[in-house]
């Protein structure tokens, strides 16, 4: 089991509670699409994800960056026990979306991003450190049920 | 060879001119080995680096981050020709150096992660895609020489 530390636990509450869920959400999802474009493969259902600026005024990509970032706030406050948290999810993105599991990475890369853009100088060393582990737990947790 | 459109060389240019490697350098080396802490065995001479506050401080640390975003200069004033700019200094992390090559990705994630913090909303999707696309051909040059 995942061991953190209490700076560590202390270090993702005041990330989770300093970022704007409706900015960084949305933000996330829609540079995965623009720097990543193969990944725009699973969203058929979306629209129009022709260019930059379609994806980053598309309301779906917006609205699904605000649930995919819900669903990261679900592993911050399970911070012990992620795996069992992210179980069925990792079933769903395996079994029906049928989601290379190597995406995971590339979206975890672009959240991770768009933090050290919001946080600016508070994302020190320290901070990018215990949020990478965070993100490498999530990302884990979201490969264990694929075969 | 690598081909770049007007807007992907002034957005790398726009990018390289607002750091000052003197203050990015050193976070970024920093980040390395705080975030990635296997990359301290390629530093022994070094010193203290094998806990956060030392690596802070290290001074050989700071000085070496310098050398190496000092070197990514080069690559930015030689965009078409990253391959052989880096050539030598690809040789010289194989035979000499024997750095495992997947390091240099980390170096990349942490410089991109670096120049978030200092860019913040300046570094938008397109100019975040734009940026990794050059730090690639930066990472695919020094990987070119390994066997």
């Amino acid at each position: 089991m995942v061991v953190w530390t209490e700076f560590e636990r202390s270090t993702i509450q005041d990330i989770f509670s300093k970022i704007n869920y409706d900015v960084v959400g949305p933000a996330a999802l829609s540079r995965c699409l623009i720097v990543y474009p193969w990944t725009q493969r699973y969203f058929g259902g979306f629209g129009n994800l022709y260019n930059a600026a379609a994806i980053m005024e598309n309301p779906k990509v917006a609205a699904h960056g605000r649930v995919v970032l819900k669903g990261l706030e679900l592993a911050q406050k399970n911070m012990d026990s992620i795996k069992a948290t992210f179980a069925d999810l990792s079933k769903l993105h395996s079994e029906k979306l049928l989601v290379d599991p190597d995406n995971f990475k590339l979206l975890t890369d672009c959240l991770a991003i768009v933090v050290a853009a919001e946080l600016g100088e508070d994302f020190t060393a320290e901070v990018h450190a215990v949020f990478q582990k965070f993100l490498a737990v999530v990302v884990a947790s979201l490969r264990k049920q694929y075969y | 060879m690598v081909k770049w459109t007007d807007k992907e060389r002034s957005t790398v240019r726009t990018v390289w001119e607002s750091i000052d490697i003197d203050e990015l350098g050193p976070e970024v080396l920093r980040r390395v080995l705080i975030v990635y802490p296997w990359t301290e065995r390629y530093f022994g001479a070094f010193g203290d680096i094998f806990t956060t506050t030392a690596i802070l401080q290290n001074p050989k640390v700071a000085a070496h981050g310098i050398v190496v975003l000092r070197a990514l200069d080069q690559a930015v004033k030689n965009m078409d020709n990253i391959k052989d700019t880096y050539a030598a200094l690809s040789r010289l992390h194989f035979e000499k150096l024997e750095v495992d090559p997947d390091n240099f990705r980390l170096l990349a994630d942490c410089i991109t992660i670096s120049v978030a913090c200092k860019l913040r909303a300046e570094m938008n999707p397109q100019v975040q895609a734009t940026w990794q696309k050059f730090l690639q051909a930066v990472v695919d040059a020094m990987c070119a020489q390994y066997y």
